[in-house]
């Protein structure tokens, strides 16, 4: 069985199993307990000074609302405590590519880069990205447990400090009328244009869809890398993808399915679980969630290799502070992304301008997880390249 | 100077203070010359900087492998002895070297980013280096082999080896074979499987439609040149206006217009349907394919071909047109006869800008061309910014650079470079 790339894991390597039972028992226990504790927040406030420090940071993200919820949950809270300035790049859709260029130059700019996991793996790899000790780079949680069980397998290389678990998976438009009334219930409802015709969006790429397409084409889901490793496995799943490929708009940017939906351009398409919230809950579109099959994936920290020793000591004592427990649950405020820490679930409340409950909305909820797919980042480092070729090849015939 | 000349003698000629005539105006052009190299200086230095220096380097990159040979020096070494043809692992003094040479990768860090070359080339062998370099540290002494394929049995695989020896040279050709849809078979370098062929099909595909966007800009632009060259001063100035307001919007914002313009619940498709011309089931399909791309580029490239051939128009005299009328050509005629040669400058001009800006076009493909009107330049893209894979996005590069250099000889060989007028 081919685990995650995890070297805080144990070495037998049962880390699927471990990290989808993390991810159930943080939303249980984020569910049992939400709302229960709010009066943490100046709790952990008392920040150790940082000696021989920088006075400004330069940080990399996504732009828009989740850059929005980072600044709110971490940055505007430290800067007010330390005094230190904030530069913000919203390059990390290219980070990986400028990072590589900067190393090169040998003058790297930034100082903390917000990346997903696969990026980040693939920065390690390339001695981008600085290792991190997570016991004693990170805080423990509240109740003493160490950085790197409260964060668990969750920490899947060893440069990556993961912020927050969110998904892909498809949203729908309840008011479709060739429909009749029914509504998509599996994920193999997107294959079924019978009793749901109209347009699919896609995201232009094979990873998650070549999944999709192989569970929907009756593949069990914990043999669908071992089919996909194989030349016929591809073939399978591209031919699965074949049946709709006339009537999916494929696209390139997390924005663009939110758009198709509210445009009616769609009747469903796939994109991260953020988003959709933002087009049913804040532009209340009539758009719902599928939530099946949904594929989890993290987000997180990681430290540009060679950081002079003054910028280095600030973005740790800022990475300390801004992973902490009560940083993270923060951030679930302003979006409905999981936090990466067990600790955190319990803390989620309700959302900062909207005054309605996170919790259901977070891809980690029982009510929402209950077929789940977990990516598994090993098997597309190794095989990322390869796919894409023949994805790309397919798309263009 | 004429008498020395004609008198024959062989009186040197001197300036007032005695030199050679000659030297002294040799080193007066001299420093001429000097001071005239002074004074573009800044600007070639600038250029050698910032220009032919990155693209030299970018283009090196296609070539250069030097990586396994600076990472696994004493491996490729032991692996001259080693035939693939043999069908079998390479034999303990291999994989010796190898645990040597993993050692010293592993303390620099250099020993994933191997795998991860490597991997461009044969598919699973990251992992393969990724777990060996977490394990180096605790291996034993001797029976290193055994070692190895007990960490992976993909250390006994001949292709893993296969494709480590191939790539041992410092000079590569595999980005270029890649990116000509080729690779480098156990028989000498062949196609690769059809299912793998995309490059060719879009190197093609790129120069089609930069030819038809070419085409649309010359039939879109040219009456609009004509109208700025001939209308009256004031009329003519709110026409420039209006071509250059959209010159001057974001492109993204253009593109994202068209978008709304174009698709099926769109305004156009809405309008159709309103005046009754198509059924709301029967839409039109006008974005994210060929069509789109065409569309919205014709319309970003618009201004490129009318600002030079309404400068070359200018200049064109009103009195030919009245000399071969009162001469009695039809309308017809003279524009064909005299007006119409006379902008050919101008379209040459507009067609190589045109022409040239569409080939390398990346980002409104990539948000209006669907599947079927992508460019290469979004497989750059990706190659530069996702895969990492920059020695392959480096040899695209290449052969599209080519690719403009040869048509630009070829339209040189056909219209004539001279022929070309920007006013």
């Amino acid at each position: 069985m081919a685990g995650l790339y995890c070297p805080v894991c144990n070495p037998k390597g049962e880390n699927y199993m471990k990290l989808k039972t993390i991810l159930m028992s943080t939303a249980a226990a984020g569910l049992m307990l939400g709302g229960t504790s709010v009066a943490v927040n100046s709790a952990s406030h008392g920040m150790a000074p940082c000696e021989g420090c920088t006075d400004s940071l330069t940080v990399v993200s996504w732009g828009g609302a989740y850059q929005n919820s980072q600044v709110k949950a971490y940055s505007e809270p430290y800067a007010e405590a330390t005094g230190v300035k904030f530069v913000w790049d919203e390059s990390s859709n290219e980070a990986v590519a400028k990072l590589r260029a900067m190393n090169e130059a040998g003058n790297v700019t930034w100082d903390l880069v917000d990346v997903v996991a696969s990026d980040a793996i693939r920065l390690c790899d390339e001695g981008l990205a600085m290792e991190i000790d997570a016991d004693n780079d990170l805080a423990d949680a509240p109740d003493g447990t160490k950085a790197s069980e409260d964060f668990g397998d969750l920490m899947v290389s060893g440069c990556f400090v993961p912020q927050i678990v969110y998904s892909t998976t498809f949203g729908y438009r309840t008011d479709v009328a060739d429909w009749g009334g029914k509504k998509p219930e599996s994920i193999c409802d997107v294959f079924d244009l019978e009793n749901f015709p109209g347009k699919r969006s896609l995201e232009k790429r094979p990873i998650n869809n070549m999944e999709w397409a192989l569970i929907c084409d009756g593949v069990a889901k914990d043999e669908v890398y071992d089919v996909l490793a194989t030349p016929e496995g591809v073939q399978k799943a591209l031919d699965k993808l074949g049946t709709i490929k006339d009537s999916v708009v494929w696209w390139s940017a997390g924005a663009e399915t939110p758009q198709l939906l509210a445009d009616g351009e769609v009747v469903m398409g796939s994109t991260y679980n953020g988003r959709l919230f933002s087009v049913i809950e804040e532009q209340k579109q009539p758009v719902a969630m599928l939530w099946d099959a949904q594929v989890f994936d993290l987000d997180g920290w990681i430290v540009p290799a060679g950081l002079p020793a003054d910028r280095l000591a600030r973005v740790k004592h800022f990475l300390k502070y801004a992973t902490d427990t009560q940083r993270l649950a923060d951030q679930a405020k302003y979006i409905s992304y999981g936090p990466a820490r067990k600790s955190s679930a319990p803390l989620v409340g309700k959302h900062a301008e909207l005054g309605i409950d996170m919790a259901p909305h977070m891809p980690t909820d029982p009510n929402n997880a209950k077929n789940t797919f977990l990516y598994n980042y090993e098997w597309w480092a190794d095989n990322r390249d390869d796919l894409d070729a023949k994805f790309q090849a397919w798309l263009a015939q | 100077m004429a008498d020395a000349a004609v008198s024959g003698t062989k009186t040197v000629l001197t300036t007032h203070d005695g030199k050679p005539l000659k030297v002294s105006l040799a080193k007066a052009l001299r420093r001429e010359k000097l001071r005239a190299l002074m004074l573009i200086a800044p600007l070639l230095l600038f250029i050698l900087l910032s220009f032919i220096m990155p693209i030299a380097d970018m283009l090196f990159r296609s070539v250069e492998n030097g990586i396994v040979a600076e990472t696994l020096p004493k491996t490729v070494v032991a692996l001259k002895n080693w035939d693939p043809a043999s069908g079998e692992a390479p034999g303990e003094d291999v994989f010796a070297a190898l645990h040597d040479d993993m050692k010293v990768a592993v303390a620099e860090k250099t020993h994933t980013r191997l795998g991860s070359r490597l991997n461009y080339d044969q598919p699973g062998i990251s992992s393969l280096f990724r777990k060996s370099g977490r394990r180096i540290g605790r291996m034993k002494e001797g029976d290193y082999k055994q070692q190895f394929l007990d960490i992976d049995d993909g250390w006994g695989s001949v292709e893993n080896w296969t494709t480590i020896k191939r790539l041992s040279p410092t000079i590569t050709d595999s980005y270029f074979l890649a990116s000509v849809d080729a690779e480098r078979g156990a028989d000498g370098i062949e196609r690769k499987p059809e299912n793998e062929r995309i490059y060719i099909l879009l190197f093609v595909r790129t120069i089609l439609l930069s030819m038809a966007i070419t085409v649309s800009c010359i039939l879109l632009g040219y009456p609009i040149a004509y109208l700025l060259a001939n209308l009256p001063v004031r009329t003519s100035n709110l026409l420039m206006i209006l071509v250059l307001l959209p010159f001057w919007t974001s492109l993204l914002v253009r593109t994202s217009a068209w978008k709304v313009l174009l698709q099926q619940q769109g305004v156009i498709n809405d309008v159709l349907v309103w005046i009754g011309l198509i059924d709301d089931a029967g839409r039109l399909v006008m974005i994210n394919n060929m069509t789109g791309t065409i569309i919205a580029m014709t319309h970003i490239l618009l201004p490129f071909m009318i600002l030079p051939l309404f400068s070359v128009m200018k200049t064109i005299s009103p009195s030919y047109v009245r000399a071969a009328k009162s001469m009695g050509a039809t309308d017809w005629t003279t524009f064909w006869r005299i007006y119409f040669p006379n902008t050919v400058p101008g379209i040459g001009a507009g067609s190589i800008l045109v022409f040239i800006l569409a080939i390398g076009y990346y980002i409104t493909p990539e948000l209006v061309g669907g599947t079927s009107g992508v460019f290469i330049s979004n497989r750059i893209a990706y190659h530069i910014s996702s895969s990492l894979n920059w020695g392959l996005a480096a040899a695209l590069g290449t052969i599209l650079l080519v690719l403009v250099l040869a048509l630009y000889w070829v339209y040189d060989r056909i219209v004539g470079i001279d022929n070309v007028k920007l006013g």
